[in-house]
């Protein structure tokens, strides 16, 4: 049977689709998870300061350091790239420019945070470098 | 200031930055980009460490190396306060989630502790570092 109603007449009621909220929900909880995560990591680098190369290797193949450091950088890359995109968004109006700028921003948050990640594995799980 | 529309009317324009007076509120809310900005740079110093860690001993010396002249230095002291800095302003825009703490007296009390936590642990960090000897 034809549907005669208009888009608009089928859409009201419903509510919002609830996705418009992601950014806004995941900023916050990826805030949460770094005010402790953050804490930690910076008690770490007083450790981590006077220890050197060998003191570096020892930290990291605890398991409880490699999880906890890996989750600061994860978290972390993705809370500044919400935070940066939000910044190009109010900024850069020109098509162009923001689309370029956003594209960017993904690649080296998601780069830096894949970068990170595989280097932290290659060394908690051992193996490597002397 | 008024400027003229495609429609030929006047239309007015709102204030820009140059109108508003300095505020201690205001400062924070300006700094909580600024910061936000420096520490996405400190993630990619963290990548490098994870990077130069990976890589084996004489390239992670070079890197700590490179960290511990004057101007890594510098930096890192500069992302040590931004850190403090956007965590202690990152709660105060939690408590505003919540729907606390709008009133300009309570505003301006938080905008306060905001950079006097900064100012304090990022101090107490860097005299820790130096009474370890890793300075």
């Amino acid at each position: 049977m034809a549907d005669f109603r208009t888009a608009l007449g089928r859409a009201r009621g419903l509510g919002s689709a609830k996705h418009g909220v992601g950014h806004f929900i995941g900023q916050r909880v990826s805030a949460v998870a770094l005010i402790v995560l953050t804490l930690w990591g910076v008690a770490s680098a007083l450790t981590l300061a006077k220890g050197g190369y060998d003191g570096a290797r020892v930290w990291m193949s605890y398991p409880v350091n490699a999880v906890l450091i890996a989750l600061m950088a994860a978290a972390g890359f993705y809370h500044v790239q919400i935070g940066v995109r939000t910044i190009i968004e109010d900024y850069f109006h020109a098509p162009l420019a923001k689309t370029v700028l956003l594209i960017l921003n993904a690649f080296v948050c998601l780069g830096g945070a894949a970068l990170t990640l595989v280097c932290l594995l290659k060394v908690a799980v051992g193996g490597g470098a002397s | 200031m008024v400027e003229s529309s495609p429609a030929g009317r006047a239309r007015p324009l709102s204030p820009h930055l140059q109108i508003w007076r300095w505020h201690i509120t205001l400062a924070a809310s300006i700094l909580h980009r600024a910061t936000g900005g420096a520490l996405y740079l400190g993630l990619l110093i963290l990548a490098g460490w994870a990077l130069s860690l990976a890589s084996g001993r004489g390239t992670y010396l070079a890197y700590a190396g490179l960290l511990a002249t004057i101007p890594g230095r510098v930096v890192l002291f500069g992302l040590t306060v931004s850190l403090f800095f956007h965590m202690a302003n990152g709660i105060r825009h939690l408590a505003w989630d919540a729907g606390k703490g709008f009133t300009p007296a309570t505003a301006n009390l938080t905008a306060l502790a905001a950079f006097g936590f900064a100012a304090g642990a990022a101090s107490a960090v860097w005299v820790i570092l130096a009474l370890n000897g890793a300075l």
